[in-house]
Formats: C-alpha cells, structure tokens, sequence
C-alpha cells in the first residue's frame, strides 16, 4: 500500500477496495482527499497515506433533476432525482461525493450540517462495475 | 451552527488607498466592437455568426479602418471541437475575414474563453509587438441535444465533481444551499436576479430572449385563453417562477428560469495601442484594469460562499487601475447562473459578503439603480454561446460608455468607468476587467 504513488488512479483502486484514503504531508500535517503528490500547504514532498474513517458532515447540497446520460440510464429522472454534495471529513479535508439515503425530492428535508457516514455505492457489472463514493445519515437515522 | 468556510479570504480587502501594482508598458484602447444577435441559429453556423459581429465591429470605426490594417487576431473558443466535431478555429475564423497569413491564435479557458483572447490581445500590443489586434469569440451550441450539450460543457468542470455524478447547474446549486445556509437568502433572492435579467434583455435587441418575466407569463395565460384551457392563476411573475410546471427543478435550488441557455452567438473588439487610438475614433475606451485568477472544483475551496478565483482577479485589476469597486459604474458578471451573480457581486467588492441578494432585492443593481449589474440582460437572458461570452460582456460596456445602448443605456450622468467579470468552468477561470472613457 505504502508504495502506491499519490494519484487520482491509486484512489479509485483503494475506493474499489471500498477504502476512502488521501495523504497526509509527514511536514506540516495536512490532509488532502484525493491525495495530492505535492503538498500545497508547506510543498513538502514527504507524503504518506492516510485512511479517512468515513464520517463528517454535509456542508453543501444539490438534488439533481437532469443528470448525465449514465445517470438517466440508472433510472434518474425528472421524476426521480438524485443528490450530490459537499462532505466535511473528520479530519477536515472536504469531498463530493453522492449523498445517499434522503428524500431527493424533498430538499427542504436534507440539512446543511447533519452528520453523515460513507457508504459504497456499486456500478455496473463484471469488469465495468465500478465504486462511488457516498454519504448517507449516520446513526442509521432517515431524514425526517 | 456548521461553518461552511474556513475563515476571511485575503483578497475581499478592497478598502482603504489602492497600492498601485501592475501595468502595461503601452497602453491599449478598444476602438470598435461588434457583436452577433445571439439566440438558436439552424441556418447559422460559427462563421456566419463571426462575420456578422465583424461587420459591426469595423463599421463601428468612427474615423474609418482598412481591416488590412490589423496585424493578428486572438479567438475565444471553448469546445467547437466537441459540439461542430472541428478544430483548430485560429485560421479558419482568419481566412474568413481576409486575415491570412497573419498570426491567428486561439484562447482556452472554457466559458472565459473570450475574455482570455482579451486579455492576449491586449498583452501583444503592450509588449510592442503588434500595433492593431481584433479579438473575437464564438461558439456554435445548438446543433447538438441538450444532453450532448450538457456533456460538452461539463469537460470544463473538476474530474472529482463529474465523478460524483455533478452537473454543471448541480455545481452551483450546492454553492446556493451553502450560500442560503449562510445568509439566510431563499429561492425569491434567486428570482430577484431572472426577473432583472429577463427585463433588461427585453430592451436588447440581440439578446436570445426579448421578453420579460410578465411578457412571458401574459403570454401563456392568453394562449390557455385563446385555446379555451383553464387559465393558470399566476398572480405575479414570482408565483408564475414558483410554478414547477412551468419553471421546473433543474439541479435544486437551480431551476429552469435561474439558468443560462444554451446559445450561438459571436462578439468581437478591436484593440490598437493608445497613441494610435485618436486617429480610429474621438471616444476609445482606455483598457486600466485586468485581472485573471485560477480556482478549484468544489471539495477544495476554502469557501463554498465564493470564488476565490473571482476575488483574486478583482484585487489585480484594482490594483493596476488604481480603481475602487465604488469607482466601477457599472458591470457585466458571469450569471451562468441566478445563485453565480450574487456571488460575483459580493466577490468584486459591490457588496459586503452577505448583501449581493439584498441589493438585487432593493433595487441597486437595476438599469436605473445606483449600480447596474448585467444591463445587457446577462448571461441568463442575452444567452451564453460560451466563447463569444467575455468578449459581448465588453460590447455592452463600450455602448453603455459611449451613450450607445439605446433603450437600455443607464441614466448615470459622467458615465466613464465600467468592468466585465467573466467566469469560466465552475470557477477554474476568472477574469476581471475594467475600461474607461477619458
């Protein structure tokens, strides 16, 4: 693992292993998700990786009606839309990731701040399946 | 409560005397400039598109020019590439103007794409190198289906963001839910900003959408009328944009009405060094202030409430001009979307972070308000053929400046000093620039 360069291509190779990692820079101690091989804060270049335990909280949001054209063949629509959004990690650093396990359709539900948890999400099958980083509620709670 | 920054950006801080930083070692004036009615063009292409801007351009010579007279061109395209499947637009758009074999250029920099070819052209007169430059822009979007379209201009946003299943309205929908988080703004700030558009667009004649917000729901209620359906009961344009059958969500809070379309068009400028500007024309625009900044996809901006970009491109052209965000009269920003003008507002130092929806709300920034933003219509109105962008953001200027702008020309008596913000990508590229009539 310690031999993996810090790469976009390392990252989702630990996401399909359903780990959610970045680096650490051994200098000054700051943390990016994905990984960044410079460290931009002090240009350290002594990085190590780090796991992120997988929970935070929602900073931004958006619940999308017209997606891509891999996620309408998913099945979401105008009629079924999805969430994405903006994850403040415990420790600080800050993805986007899909928000899973809410009410799209009601976005006056989904709350700026409310903690979340990481959760897989699979895609496709056989050599085209592939992982998506996402958040949903933690402590198991359905938003209200 | 949950903070969505993480802390006071550095470059908000436009008080106080402005140190002079920055300058062109010959100064550069605009002396014409031409612009295409943008809209959806099926017997139009790019190039018909670009000679119709051109042709405004060199009859808006006061005094007169021969085009062979200009030494290069810089051209603004985003991805012509992926919706017309053609490259390399340099040569072709300046053989179509009699240009060739002189040094065509194409700028990159997705929806700030024109104002890059700006900026190019400016710094090759600067230098010494060339003495009369055109700068152009164009872009061709209509050929291709909304979602083709959604796909093209989605090459210019962060490859985590499109990983995670982001649009480009998704982008700045999140940016409004921590904005509104933040503020306390809700969707009727967002509305604030259509209806204004929609208004001023009514008065120019080469927006893509002519109407207002009351046009267009006057409209429908006659044609429900005169087709004897029931007859919607809209009692204002806010509950007509409240309406989800017609102002459906497009990414929440992002709907239909708060986004820009997607259009054809093409603008250009002509840019000469100062000392040549009197024999062109008696009322040039003097180039004094340029500003570029770089940002980040969404998971690593210090603040979701802004854009980093944006602000460090306004801290540079104050500083080159000397200028105050107060002294700036009037401005286009890049409304790609209702939430993004806002934001820009408050980024080019007009409002206090916090107050950009309330001035929309009170009045400020209409075409007879202390300060009018977007008079042209903006983005969300005139349209947004991604590459011609910047560069008509700067027409709208150099009519407004000129007394030129016909029934939308603000009532800003000493009228002289204007800015255009554009923004490319969901905020990779900014640039901020700003003319002056002496």
């Amino acid at each position: 693992m310690e031999t993996k360069p810090f790469s976009d291509i390392a990252y989702e190779q630990f996401l399909a292993e359903e780990k959610l990692m970045g680096s650490r820079c051994k200098k000054c101690g700051a943390v990016f998700v994905p990984p960044r091989p410079i460290c931009i804060k002090c240009y350290g270049d002594n990085i190590e990786w780090l796991e992120m335990r997988g929970s935070g909280k929602l900073c931004a949001f958006t619940c999308i009606a017209v997606g891509p054209p891999s996620m309408i063949e998913e099945g979401y629509t105008r009629e079924n839309p999805y969430c994405s959004g903006v994850v403040e990690l415990e420790e600080g650093a800050r993805v986007v990731a899909r928000i899973d396990g809410i009410d799209a359709k009601r976005p006056e539900t989904i709350k700026i701040g409310m903690p979340l948890k990481t959760k897989f999400l699979r895609r496709g099958e056989g050599s085209l399946r592939k992982i998506i980083l996402a958040f949903e509620p933690a402590e198991g709670i359905e938003s209200p | 409560m949950f903070s969505t920054d993480s802390g006071e950006s550095q470059y908000l801080q436009f008080g106080g005397e402005v140190e002079r930083k920055r300058k062109l070692d010959r100064g550069v004036a605009v002396v014409a400039a031409g612009m295409s009615k943008f809209g959806l063009f099926k017997e139009k292409d790019s190039k018909d598109l670009l000679v119709e801007a051109f042709h405004e351009c060199m009859s808006s010579v006061d005094k007169g020019m021969d085009p062979r007279d200009i030494d290069a061109l810089y051209f603004g395209n985003f991805t012509n590439d992926f919706f017309v499947n053609q490259g390399h637009w340099g040569p072709i758009m300046s053989d179509l103007i009699g240009l060739v074999p002189k040094a065509a250029t194409r700028t990159e920099g997705a929806c700030a794409s024109g104002a890059l070819a700006f900026r190019e052209g400016v710094f090759a007169i600067a230098s010494g190198f060339y003495d009369v430059v055109l700068v152009a822009g164009a872009e061709e979007m209509s050929k291709r289906s909304t979602e083709e379209v959604t796909q093209g201009l989605a090459l210019a946003s962060s490859p985590y963001e499109r990983k995670a299943d982001f649009t480009f309205p998704g982008v700045f929908g999140a940016t409004a839910t921590a904005y509104f988080e933040r503020y306390g703004a809700t969707r009727e700030d967002l509305m604030n900003v259509t209806i204004k558009s929609h208004n001023n667009a009514r008065l120019n004649p080469k927006a893509h959408f002519g109407s207002s917000i009351r046009d267009i729901m006057t409209s429908k209620m006659d044609q429900a009328r005169k087709k004897g359906e029931a007859v919607p009961k809209w009692e204002n344009e806010k509950d007509f944009l409240g309406d989800l059958l017609v102002n459906p969500v497009v990414a929440w809070p992002m709907h239909l009405y708060d986004c820009s379309p997607i259009s054809d068009g093409a603008s250009c400028l002509l840019l000469v060094a100062e000392e040549m500007a009197r024999s062109f024309t008696d009322h040039p625009l003097y180039v004094v202030g340029l500003g570029q900044g770089s940002g980040r996809g969404l998971h690593a901006k210090d603040d979701l409430t802004c854009f980093e970009a944006t602000r460090f491109a306004a801290k540079e052209a104050y500083e080159m001009s000397g200028l105050k965000p107060e002294d700036v009269q009037i401005c286009e920003v890049h409304d790609c979307f209702t939430i993004a003008e806002i934001v820009h507002i408050e980024d080019l130092g007009f409002f206090p972070p916090g107050e950009g929806y309330r001035a929309i709300k009170d009045g400020t920034t209409t075409l007879t308000g202390t300060k009018p933003i977007n008079t042209s219509g903006g983005l969300k109105s005139k349209g947004h053929p991604v590459g011609a962008t910047g560069l008509a953001q700067l027409y709208e200027i150099w009519k407004q400046l000129r007394g030129e702008a016909g029934q939308r020309q603000v009532p800003i008596s000493d009228l002289r000093i204007g800015g255009a913000h554009n923004l490319g990508g969901t905020g990779g590229t900014c640039t901020f620039t700003i003319l002056e009539r002496r």
